[in-house]
């Protein structure tokens, strides 16, 4: 089956950002196709490079990236809700003036478009949130 | 590109987070790809479509006015549950008279609020194939 994932909370915040990146994983074990994970509301902060856990406790962006390089994942975070967090890709910082950007690897800006093309294009569209 | 039912579940409050707003915001963005596009209103989520709000004193921005546009984008089937309403001491005089031009019936203008029971709300859930829940 095909899906698309929305995830709509930040991570180490809310229990469904990890939901989700296990959902994914789950999914793409049994041989299903990820069309997409598309980040929304405070989900965007899944998409860091520069979040720094405790040694002890899991790396939930880290692990994001390293999905979709293994499966070559479409990460979205969108780029309205990015932008009023923080989240920065290069292109989109140098647009803004900003000195810095922040955007992990595998993760792309995009707009809330790509998330409905996502329900259209998929068989099942999965939201984790609150 | 396919049509598709598309349902958004509204459950929270206007203000206090900014889920509601947010979901406003992917509504009008679905409705630019000619989706069969729905609204539900549950729980909070009520109190996104009253009338008379003035979130002034909260800093955050009234983003009421926008819910009067969605009959333009073809937006005409806002779903409100009876018991959501009930429990808060509120009724349909209490929320914004939201209305579209029929464009089938001499552009007659028509509301989009739909009163359901929790069991009428279950039934048209089951039509959907894209929920999206805020």
């Amino acid at each position: 089956m095909k899906y698309t994932i929305m995830v709509n909370e930040g991570p180490y915040q809310h229990q469904s950002a990890d939901t989700a990146l296990q959902f994914t994983r789950a999914a793409l074990e049994k041989g299903h196709e990820i069309f997409r994970v598309f980040f929304y509301h405070d989900g965007v902060n899944n998409g860091t490079r520069l979040s720094v856990p405790p040694a002890d406790d899991r790396l939930i962006q880290k692990s994001w990236s390293e999905l979709a390089e293994k499966h070559g994942l479409d990460l979205v975070i969108c780029i309205a809700a990015a932008q009023r967090r923080g989240l920065m890709d290069a292109d989109e910082a140098k647009r803004q003036g900003l000195d810095a950007n922040n955007i992990a690897p595998g993760f792309r800006i995009s707009g809330l478009g790509q998330l409905v093309e996502g329900g259209i294009q998929s068989d099942r569209l999965v939201v984790f949130g609150d | 590109m396919s049509t598709k039912n598309f349902l958004f579940v509204n459950r929270k409050a206007p203000y206090g987070t900014v889920y509601a707003l947010e979901a406003l915001e992917v509504v009008l963005i679905s409705a630019a790809f000619e989706q069969n596009v729905s609204l539900a209103f549950i729980d909070d989520g009520v109190y996104q479509i009253t009338k008379g709000q003035n979130s002034k004193a909260t800093g955050m921005k009234n983003f009421s006015p926008t819910f009067r546009a969605l009959g333009d984008y073809d937006i005409t089937k806002l779903y409100v549950s009876i018991e959501s309403l009930a429990e808060r001491g509120l009724t349909v005089d209490d929320l914004m008279e939201l209305t579209y031009e029929d464009a089938d019936d001499d552009y007659a203008e028509k509301p989009s609020i739909i009163l359901v029971n929790r069991e009428e709300m279950a039934a048209m859930m089951t039509e959907q194939e894209v929920i999206l829940s805020f």
